[in-house]
């Protein structure tokens, strides 16, 4: 099952890849349908979900690949993977919906994305650490394309940074596997074993040094502060399909990576470095915050508040790692907020991308100043817009808002000083209030004259994402019974 | 101990096969040469069934146990052969139909022969007819590419061949000095108590040979100009075969050395060289292929980690063998494409290829991105399993030293890569490429090659572990 819905859009990436009499039209559309296909067979997954025992993983699939290094193809799924499973599906869906305007060779961009798909899918059900890390280096592959292909400006500049960068971390992570390899006995690559086995655990500097190994890499991808340099140039140049599933799915591998790597196989060294990762955590959401207040284009604003948000994640999963005492009830509601942050994160900021793609699609530039009064000439744009602002910075009612109250409901209980990372969340509410008032509010002038509200492949698929996280924002229990028991197995796991 | 030649019945095949295609060539009419090539490819396929038969057999020795027939041997001569088949097919476009046609299969055969004697060696005196048999042909290989580049590369390559065949022997006689014999068993038996300073000079001596022929630091310094100089047809073939002989041949010799001299640690340190020199210099370059000879300078380095720790790592001769197995489909992709499109000399001429020939370019990505180890490639399988056994082997540094060298290498082929994909076409530029693209032609036997071989470096990935078994 598994498995179908990961190669299924490889397939048919080949397919389309390698049909070049296909029309335009067809190819389009068998993006759409494809990627539709996809998302219903996860929710058929889905259904026949049942938690599994803590520790294991749902819906298991294990063959041999290199027997050599025992590195298996083993998938699986469990509370903290199959949200962002379905997710990913959701996202890919919007954007093949959204891309049916798509005038650049849409064949070629179809087959690169339903490829990038099933990379971004195999990452999160892998079950095996060479698995994962052939999935992580593809998606960074694949993006690299993405940007220098369809990207403008100085999308090739971008894009080089954007790789080498991201390569860095991945190396890193190779390490830090390596590491883990090296040292668990029998030697093997496979997640739940090294789980179970926790190597490294007696010996705290070697520990140590692949936990900073696999946490740089992860730091890079998610990207926290000082890591996301790469960030915010890769998402100003990239089309905004690749900038929706750069923010909502790529750097979900990262805090994913976190949870599912790092925290449950090296817990001692994530213990002894828990504060740290709290603190990177608050620098990243407060610091990334400000930068954001600070910006002028649209779309490096939507993207530092990516790194705030990440920052959320980061500290609510350094915070699983305080062990003291009775807290940990408190932890496991913040390790609960993180993966829910991650889903509301990717819809959210998903959407508000798709958005800012249509500013650059009609007027050419994501210069708020160059904008005023959109609402008059836009008002289904304004509407979505303001609905997508409102869920990002957590107004009670959308996802973003379940997501936060959890992460500092639990972090303020286990560590009350992460209350500092508030400072947050309010100037996000002013940067989004501010980045609204200057586009969408006051006399219709500049770039806002004549410009065309949303055609409905825009508006349903940025429509869609925006009505899921309502959707989380009012009833979340569908989604938190998954993940709870999930995060509270992950709090078990850290405190060994 | 008996001499039990059929044993070498692949290395005959290759050398009778080259025997052939020489005298034939010189009774055949300049348009029916191409029956000689039907002939090496006949000697080359013979070559591979041999091998696999052989493989499927136990280890054992040929020549009074000069010669070891194990997996080691086993898997190098059929990298080695299908190799050079790949290299035959890039002829196809190249060779056809010249004057130097015939002669040039049978020193690629000739060569093939000597690197897999070499990777065979049990025995000084053998590794040094392999060495010669290797390196002559390779001098006159390149010589065949007339111009001013093909004379200076040939003379660059014969003198430092010379010079370190010199060496090579030097060590030799040294060796043997202290020994008493020649044979590998014997060596490892009697050197532990030879004195260290005249093991380690031995050992350095035979091991400059051997990186010659491997094109390794400190003896690399003919591969950029042969790879530059060099017509297509060749520059894959002497970046890609040699090293399959000199890598396995050094692995061998690795093993008879005595704990006494830190041969650990040097080879480590030769590692790091090449892959760091190889990388450093590539980065400048603007000519593809001698960008990509310096690239293989650098994955001599990479593919000398296992033997490092040989002895030390289960993983050590697996994982060596894998990695030339991926890096030898991989190169002779990438080096294909350069033949496909002859007349692109500069890095900036592939702009647009990929709107222009989509599955060249493709093949051209899977390429270099294989050579830096994207997975699902097959470097990617060798560079994952080399570092882990380096790590694995007690050099964690080995690992990292292969981990950061990847990251810079991604940077060169990324130069490469870039304009090729890139998005944007410019102005009069554009015009002036589109006028050109119209008129320019890829040739269809390189350009299947480099898909034929990009699509297997994937596949030698994907079934990494179905080829484990047969190798470990």
């Amino acid at each position: 099952m598994l498995s179908l819905i990961v190669f299924l859009p490889l397939a048919a990436a080949l397919v389309l890849g390698s049909a070049p009499r296909l029309g335009d039209t067809v190819a389009r559309w068998a993006w759409v349908v494809v990627a539709a296909v996809d998302l219903a067979l996860v929710l058929g997954a889905w259904a026949r979900y049942s938690t599994p025992e803590p520790g294991g993983l749902a819906l298991e699939v294990k063959a041999r690949w290199i027997p050599g290094v025992d590195s298996s193809y083993h998938v699986g799924v469990d509370g903290l993977s199959l949200p962002l499973v379905a997710m990913t599906a959701v996202i890919f869906l919007a954007c093949a919906v959204y891309g049916l305007r798509e005038q650049d060779r849409p064949r070629l961009q179809a087959a690169l994305f339903l490829f990038l798909q099933s990379v971004s899918l195999g990452l999160f059900v892998s079950a095996d650490l060479i698995l994962f890390f052939v999935f992580f280096d593809l998606a960074i592959v694949g993006m690299y394309f993405v940007i220098a292909g369809w990207g403008h400006e100085n999308s090739a500049r971008s894009a080089l940074k954007f790789f080498l960068y991201t390569f860095l971390g991945s190396l890193a992570l190779l390490a830090g596997f390596i590491g883990l390899y090296v040292a668990a006995s029998p030697h093997t690559f496979d997640m739940v074993e090294l789980t179970r086995a926790m190597p490294l655990s007696g010996r705290p500097v070697a520990g140590g040094l692949v936990l900073a190994a696999i946490l740089l890499g992860l730091a890079v991808k998610t990207p926290t502060v000082p890591f996301h340099t790469w960030l915010p140039p890769a998402h100003t140049d990239a089309p905004a399909v690749g900038s929706a599933v750069l923010a909502a799915v790529l750097l979900k591998m990262g805090t994913y990576g976190f949870i599912r790597i790092a925290m449950p196989m090296l817990p001692a060294a994530w213990r002894s470095w828990a504060w740290a990762i709290v603190v990177v955590g608050v620098v990243s959401v407060v610091y990334a915050a400000l930068v954001a207040l600070a910006q002028t284009n649209l779309k490096r604003m939507v993207a530092y508040t990516s790194v705030n948000h990440m920052g959320y994640i980061v500290l609510a999963v350094g915070v699983a790692g305080l062990v003291a005492g009775d807290t940990a009830q408190a932890r496991s509601i913040a390790v609960t907020g993180a993966v829910t942050q991650m889903v509301s994160h990717g819809l959210v900021t998903g959407a508000l991308f798709l958005l800012a793609g249509v500013l650059h699609d009609r007027a050419g530039t994501y210069e708020m100043g160059a904008y005023g009064g959109l609402a008059g000439p836009a008002p289904r744009l304004a509407t979505l817009f303001a609905v997508g602002s409102f869920a990002s910075l957590g107004l009670p009612g959308l996802s973003g808002f379940i997501a936060e109250f959890q992460i500092f409901t639990g972090s303020i209980a286990a560590a009350p000083v992460t209350a500092v990372a508030l400072v947050g969340i309010l100037i996000t509410a002013g940067l989004f209030l501010m980045a609204l008032q200057r586009i969408f509010t006051g006399e219709t002038a500049g770039a806002s004259v004549g410009f065309p509200d949303l055609h409905w492949t825009e508006s349903s698929s940025v429509g869609a994402l925006l009505l899921l996280s309502l959707a989380i924002g009012v009833l979340p229990r569908f989604l938190l019974d998954v993940i709870e028991p999930a995060a509270r197995t992950a709090v078990v796991l850290v405190g060994r | 101990m008996q001499m039990r030649p059929l044993l070498m019945l692949p290395e005959m095949l290759l050398f009778v096969g080259g025997l052939v295609a020489l005298l034939g060539g010189s009774f055949l009419a300049r348009d029916r040469q191409w029956v000689t090539r039907v002939v090496a490819v006949l000697a080359l396929v013979g070559s591979i069934v041999a091998s696999v038969f052989a493989l499927a057999g136990d280890p054992t020795t040929a020549f009074e146990g000069t010669f070891a027939v194990d997996t080691g041997t086993g898997v190098a001569r059929i990298v080695a052969a299908a190799g050079t088949l790949l290299v035959l097919a890039l002829a196809g476009d190249e060779l056809a139909g010249t004057a130097r046609e015939s002669e040039t299969y049978a020193l690629l055969l000739f060569s093939t022969t000597g690197t897999l004697v070499l990777a065979g060696a049990q025995d000084l005196i053998v590794l040094m007819t392999g060495f010669l048999l290797a390196s002559i042909p390779l001098y006159a290989l390149i010589g065949l590419a007339r111009g001013p580049r093909g004379a200076e590369a040939a003379m660059k390559a014969y003198l430092m061949g010379a010079l370190f065949g010199i060496v090579l022997m030097l060590g030799v006689t040294i060796l043997y000095a202290v020994s008493g014999s020649t044979l590998y068993p014997d060596l490892a038996a009697t050197l532990a108590d030879a004195p260290p300073a005249a093991v380690g000079a031995g050992l350095l001596g035979v091991l400059a040979g051997l990186l010659f022929e491997a094109g390794g630091v400190p003896a690399h310094f003919w591969v950029p100009d042969a790879a530059q100089g060099s017509s297509g047809t060749v520059a894959a073939f002497l970046t890609t075969v040699p090293k399959i002989g000199a890598l396995v041949g050094i692995y061998r010799l690795a093993l008879a050395m005595p704990d006494t001299v830190a041969w650990p640690l040097l080879v480590a340190l030769l590692a790091i060289a090449s892959m760091t020199l190889g990388n450093l210099a590539a980065y400048a370059q603007q000519d593809p292929r001698r960008l990509l000879g310096w690239s293989t300078v650098s994955q001599v380095g990479f593919l000398l980690v296992p033997v490092a720790v040989a002895g030390r790592a289960s993983l050590a001769l697996p994982s060596l063998l894998l990695y030339l197995a991926g890096y030898t489909v991989t190169n002779i992709a990438a080096f294909a494409v350069t033949c496909a499109l002859p007349r692109r000399r500069e890095l900036a001429a592939y702009r647009g290829l990929s709107r222009e020939r989509p599955w060249l370019a493709l093949a051209l990505a899977v390429a270099l991105l294989g050579l830096v180890g994207t997975p699902p490639t097959a470097v990617f399988v060798g560079k994952l399993t080399t570092a882990t056994a380096a790590w694995d082997g007690g050099m964690a540094w080995l690992a990292v030293a292969v981990l950061v060298n990847t990251l810079v290498s991604l940077f060169y082929y990324l130069r490469w890569i870039a304009p090729a994909f890139s998005s944007v076409d410019r102005g009069q530029d554009a015009e002036a490429r589109a006028g050109q693209a119209a008129t320019e032609v890829a040739l269809r036997w390189s350009a299947r090659t480099a898909q034929g071989a990009a699509l297997l470096s994937i596949a030698l990935g994907l079934s990494a572990g179905l080829i484990w078994q047969a190798i470990d």
